[in-house]
């Protein structure tokens, strides 16, 4: 870099500018204190993972991702391609029925299924008495295993795979397909040779997306014993006490993450250019007819009965006998932490976000850019490597704090950092600002810098300018991301349970808690809340599906 | 009589670069103007001065005699009773066509208010389509909207940023006349922002042609043509040809052609080599004329052909020629000059290939 590039990089730095990129390098601070912490040299315990576990939490990770992927695609594409371009009976419902698995946090459906497959569950209850069976006379799939967790994450995570599929499906353009026909091409072919090829990066950044959370995931391995990477990090960090260690783990685990999430940017942007031909109109449906009406539409019905009508059936039916006894003030206690919890934390990574947002815009500098990008990090680390990366300067800076008002003052300060609503709070800036930065930044696009010269020139001052273009433009992109946020930090699991507050607690803990202890019938009450609340987005994101014009993506 | 709008020596810079360099301006009346020029040119900015987004680093800005813009000093946009009309049109999403045109309004009574928005809407064709969004509007229809709005606060001067160019080209003719028609009757000053010069012949009375930050001439459309000041804007506005000649000691001027009527540019003595503007319509064909030349390429314009001849030193010269007179290429023709309006160039030597200039 020359000197002049250098010195265009810093002048003119002003006070927007260092607010974005001061913001930017705080809320960056888990995941460089994760690989600054993994740089030390590998210690004990990490040489004896590395002789016994830790191949196996990698096979463990890698499985799970990949079987995660197949699974997705499997029940993503079909849907998706059923639904935006055939004709069959409830079509336009299963456009966003669909959807409704997202609602779910795969904990829960993991402890649903567990509850409804074990021995003394309604389906091998039903089975006996049906065939009048008893224990030894049948084998029953263990849902407790590394397929089961596969099963269960592909259940409540294909939505986005069919999201994404459907987006491609319905852009491609009927003059494409056209020419395929006049070509000679039969509808198998053109499915197969222009149809799906046409839809890849599209598809590929749906299996990205999805196999990053299935990565992430920590509930569901936890409780069906799978030792893969994110369990791995609590054992490592609460059985062995080694924070090195986890967070050489926890580096590991975000290396993976990272790769996935650079094939996700690099194939949406070819998604972009993917696009063949104008927008011009869409094929009509193909109406599907006889057997094959009835064939997709159950297509389409299992995945809905397995991922959400079943669970939630379940969770009603358990929630119904169980509530009596656990619906009371603790339970409402519960429910009012995460409602405080999850509004504060949203209004506050709204706010965030809109500095982040009009900073990129007031000053759009290359170092704001990258300041900006860098903040968006954090939404790909897993909310155990986030939790690492904020307990571990956390606990140093009051360990510090500490040393030094013993020495100087005399008293001890204990903790002050770690182990408070502020830790976990910061926690969820750093893992959940990307998201309402994405609305933010999609709701300022929308507004050109020519409506604030237009309204400028209509005689409006630079505070009426926001007042009355602005805001009222953004507020749905605000509302969007207030939403989203809120529904995240209610289900989050992993970084809650390593952070909060001592005796502290929340519907998404108190629900794992329960489950731990076998108790899944008085877990359900809980799991039903953060259920209900996960209903919002999932609307949300239908309904702007049913806007939705070709060439929009719903999920920005 | 004070001047409507008078630019005096403007110079306007950016933290890097300077991008219009002494333009200098005066509309005498609330007409209608055009700065008219290549992508690139400045003329945005120039625009962008008049409403008050930019800063000015020298000279000055005067709207019927009020001081705008000064070194150090600008009237913030809100104050200046300008309105803009974007290329992009700006309209606010959230707000319907009503809402949109009312938004200038701020202060006025509710009644009086109501009364212009309906009167506007009324100008412009749209008294049906007050409670949409313009999102539910053509394109079309979304250009009046931005007018309307521009127009409903009673601006002393609207300015247009390209507002056309998005339309198609005999909705673009028809909307620019339209503009200018409502303009006049509102009485209210325009200048528009254009790269296309037809755009700016429909629309306006007086033309800056402006290159590389620089404002060439500002004139009428007639005079541009006829009378361009530089070689740039010969070339930029109509067609032609720039014709190689010598000054003969007689003070005439001599070129493959013969010699011309016309007077030599001033200061030219004998042996200064100049040029002269031959517009196509300058070239009148004539089969009984002892000059043959050439035809080289030809276009049918449907009322006539526009020819492009070859001279026997290589050089082209345009000729327009009622359609029936049909001639295919490579045949000779007879042609005789017929200049008006004599435009010449002394010749810069350091330019020698006066024969590439483009053949539009």
């Amino acid at each position: 870099m020359g000197k002049q590039r250098v010195w265009a990089w810093v002048s003119g730095i002003d006070r927007w500018t260092m607010l974005v990129v001061g913001l930017a390098v705080l809320l960056a601070v888990p995941v460089l204190t994760v690989f600054l912490t993994a740089l030390q040299p590998p210690g004990e315990v990490w040489r004896h993972l590395a002789n016994t576990v830790l191949a196996d939490y990698v096979l463990n990770s890698v499985t799970l991702m990949i079987g995660v992927g197949v699974g997705t695609l499997l029940i993503g594409v079909p849907t998706a391609w059923l639904t935006a371009t055939c004709e069959f009976p409830g079509r336009r419902w299963f456009e966003w029925a669909l959807l409704l698995p997202m609602a779910i946090p795969a904990y829960i459906i993991a402890y649903t299924y567990t509850g409804l497959l074990d021995f003394a569950g309604p389906a091998q209850t039903l089975l006996r008495e049906a065939f009048g069976w008893t224990r030894q006379d049948y084998a029953f799939p263990e849902i407790r295993s590394l397929p089961g967790a596969i099963l269960m994450l592909t259940l409540v995570l294909y939505p986005y795979v069919y999201l994404l599929a459907r987006a491609a499906f319905l852009e491609q353009s009927a003059a494409v397909l056209e020419v395929s026909r006049s070509l000679g091409v039969g509808p198998w072919r053109r499915f197969l040779t222009i149809t799906l090829p046409l839809a890849r990066p599209s598809l590929i950044a749906g299996v990205s997306l999805v196999q990053m959370e299935a990565l992430a995931d920590y509930g569901v391995v936890q409780y069906f014993g799978v030792g893969a990477l994110t369990t791995g990090i609590f054992r490592v960090w609460f059985g062995m006490n080694d924070a090195t260690a986890a967070a050489q783990l926890a580096a590991l685990l975000l290396l993976f993450v990272l790769t996935l999430l650079v094939f996700e940017r690099l194939s949406r942007r070819q998604a972009r250019f993917h696009h063949t031909g104008q927008r011009t109109q869409r094929p009509p449906r193909l109406p599907l007819r006889g057997r094959w009406r009835w064939l997709a539409t159950g297509a389409c019905l299992t995945p809905l009965l397995l991922g959400f009508l079943i669970p939630a059936g379940q969770l009603t039916v358990w929630a119904w006998r169980t509530a009596p006894q656990v619906v009371d003030h603790r339970f409402v206690e519960l429910a009012m932490n995460s409602l405080l919890l999850a509004s504060g934390s949203a209004l506050l990574i709204l706010l965030l976000a809109l500095v982040l947002g009009y900073g990129q815009r007031l000053r759009p500098r290359p170092l704001v850019r990258m300041a900006v990008r860098g903040a968006g990090l954090g939404y790909a680390a897993p909310g155990t490597v986030i939790a690492i990366g904020v307990m571990l300067p956390f606990a140093a800076i009051d360990r510090n704090v500490d040393n030094w008002a013993r020495e100087w003052l005399g008293m001890p300060t204990g903790l002050l950092l770690s182990g408070t609503l502020f830790a976990l709070i910061f926690a969820y800036c750093a893992r959940f600002l990307p998201v309402a930065l994405h609305s933010v930044e999609a709701g300022l696009t929308r507004i050109r810098p020519s409506m604030d010269d237009a309204a400028r020139a209509l005689g409006a001052q630079p505070h009426g300018v926001l007042w009355r273009v602005h805001i009222p433009i953004l507020r749905g992109s605000l509302l969007t991301a207030l939403l989203l946020v809120f529904v995240d930090v209610i289900k989050e699991l992993p970084a809650t349970l390593i952070l909060r507050p001592f005796n502290f607690n929340t519907l998404a803990v108190r629900t794992f808690e329960l489950a731990s202890d076998e108790r899944l019938a008085d877990s359900a009450s809980f799991a039903l809340a953060i259920v209900l609340a996960g209903i919002g987005p999932v609307i949300l994101l239908s309904r702007a599906i049913s806007r939705a014009r070709p060439g929009h993506d719903p999920l920005s | 009589m004070t001047p409507f709008l008078e630019l005096t020596d403007l110079d306007i810079a950016y933290p890097t670069r300077k991008v219009i360099w002494e333009a200098s301006l005066t509309m005498h009346c609330a007409g209608i103007g055009c700065l008219l020029g290549p992508s690139g040119c400045g003329k945005t900015t120039l625009l962008r001065a008049i409403a008050g987004f930019e800063p000015v680093q020298c000279g000055s800005i005067r709207l019927e005699g009020v001081e705008l813009s000064r070194p150090g000093w600008t009237l913030p946009t809100e104050q200046r009773r300008i309105g803009l009309m974007f290329q992009d049109l700006a309209l606010f999403p959230h707000l319907t066509v009503t809402d949109n045109i009312a938004f200038g309004l701020r202060g006025w009574k509710a009644q009086e208010r109501r009364g212009r928005v309906s009167d506007l809407l009324r100008l412009v064709g749209l008294a049906d389509f007050a409670k949409r969004y313009p999102h539910q509007l053509s394109g079309g229809q979304q250009q009046r909207v931005a007018l309307a709005r521009a127009l409903a606060p009673r601006p002393r001067l609207l300015l247009l940023d390209e507002p056309f160019s998005s339309l198609d080209v005999t909705l673009r003719e028809d909307l620019a006349r339209e503009v200018r028609c409502i303009l006049l009757r509102e009485g209210t000053g325009g200048l528009l922002v254009s790269h296309d010069q037809f755009e700016a012949f429909t629309f306006a009375d007086e033309i800056g042609v402006l290159h590389e930050g620089r404002l060439r001439q500002w004139d009428s459309a007639y005079n541009l043509y006829h009378q361009p000041a530089d070689r740039f804007v010969a070339d930029f506005i109509g067609q032609g040809v720039l014709l190689a000649g010598q000054v003969t000691p007689e003070g005439r001027v001599l070129t493959e052609l013969g010699v011309m009527n016309g007077p030599p540019p001033a200061g030219c003595t004998a042996g200064d080599d100049v040029e002269i503007l031959v517009r196509p319509d300058d070239v009148t064909h004539d089969d009984s004329s002892p000059l043959q030349v050439e035809i080289a390429e030809r276009a049918f314009r449907g009322a006539e052909f526009l020819y492009t001849l070859k001279l026997p030193s290589g050089a082209r010269l345009l000729c327009l020629a009622p359609s029936h007179h049909n001639h295919h290429l490579g045949q000779r023709v007879g042609i005789r000059l017929d200049i008006d309006h004599w435009v010449m160039f002394r010749r810069n030597r350091a330019v020698t290939c006066v024969e590439d200039l483009p053949a539009p």
